[in-house]
């Protein structure tokens, strides 16, 4: 980018970011400390507004699993000091609804193109499920599955699904033959009842 | 067998573990930033202390928030105690959840169908 005109560009962005009531945009590595501080940060921030207790138990478990999804499944993943994980990718959380009254949480990761269809096919098929069908879900991957050497259950998706009642919204772009980058909406809800 | 007792942190649970009186507890928030790195050394003491259980067994748990690897690891823990339950030990889990928290009273239920285990669910 030559020539940018940075000032103008800095406005922009603050606008970008109100006009789309974004409360809480970042690019850049997810690691633990940032999760746990990102996650402090909109507990505070929902405290100033005396946000409903649910929603704000639903938001913080929403958030955690994308930041802890983004830390140890983006693609270009790494160790930390031989514990810990940092992935790179954007997270963004914002205001929805009419009235504002709902959240979102907005991820994107690069992962292999190679990974996209079986990725599809898990989000498909979790979207796919009613309430019970991803209790069962949820349960029968507790039971049969393990833990990866990442400390990864296989289970934040489906809980996503299950705490939020909305679909995953999601989009693959391809990079090129070796990446793609994925894009994860998940939607909180207020006085949904599920 | 040595008592551990942990403290919590922000992100990881306050653990207690005594043989003698047959308590295993845990309380707090668990989103460790390595599950397996922090119940590595639970799970090594719960191995050893169903080699030679007391007669009974008490299970408090009073999480006011787990992330999804900590589900795994508490499901994998009261699998543990299944297996001493079906040999005759009096084993209970005692699961604690705050009133209108709904999504922590059926992630107790849920744990209930699954596993063996006499369960006591109490609001506080």
């Amino acid at each position: 980018m030559e020539n940018v005109d940075y000032m103008k560009l800095v406005y922009q962005f603050h606008k970008d970011m109100l006009a789309n009531r974004f409360t809480l945009v970042y690019e850049g590595e997810i690691t633990h400390q940032i999760t746990k501080a990102f996650t402090s940060l909109t507990e505070n921030k929902m405290d100033s507004y005396s946000e409903d207790a649910s929603m704000k138990r639903k938001v913080f478990h929403v958030m955690v699993e994308c930041l802890q999804n983004l830390s140890k499944h983006a693609e270009d993943y790494k160790v930390l000091n031989g514990k810990g994980y940092s992935g790179e990718g954007i997270f963004i959380i914002g205001r929805t609804g009419d009235n504002n009254e709902d959240y979102h949480i907005l991820t994107g990761n690069i992962i292999q193109t190679s990974k996209v269809p079986d990725m599809e096919a898990f989000l498909e098929r979790i979207n796919q499920l009613d309430k019970n069908g991803l209790k069962e879900l949820f349960k029968k991957q507790m039971r049969e599955g393990s833990l990866t050497e990442k400390g990864g259950a296989g289970l934040g998706l489906i809980d996503i699904a299950r705490k939020t009642g909305s679909k995953l919204e999601y989009n693959f772009i391809r990079i090129d033959d070796k990446n793609s980058f994925y894009t994860l909406r998940t939607t909180i809800i207020r006085n949904q009842h599920i | 067998m040595e008592v551990i007792k942990i403290t919590g942190t922000d992100d990881t649970p306050n653990v207690i573990l005594d043989a003698e009186k047959g308590i295993i507890e845990f309380s707090g928030r668990s989103l460790p930033e390595d599950v397996l790195s922090f119940y590595g050394p639970v799970l090594q003491w719960i191995e050893e202390y169903i080699q030679s259980p007391n007669q009974k067994t008490e299970i408090n748990i009073k999480l006011d928030y787990f992330n999804t690897a900590s589900s795994k690891v508490i499901l994998d823990i009261l699998i543990y105690f299944e297996t001493i339950a079906k040999q005759d030990k009096e084993v209970i889990v005692h699961w604690f959840y705050q009133e209108e928290d709904e999504d922590m009273e059926e992630a107790g239920e849920e744990y209930a169908e699954i596993v063996d285990v006499k369960f006591e669910m109490h609001v506080y």
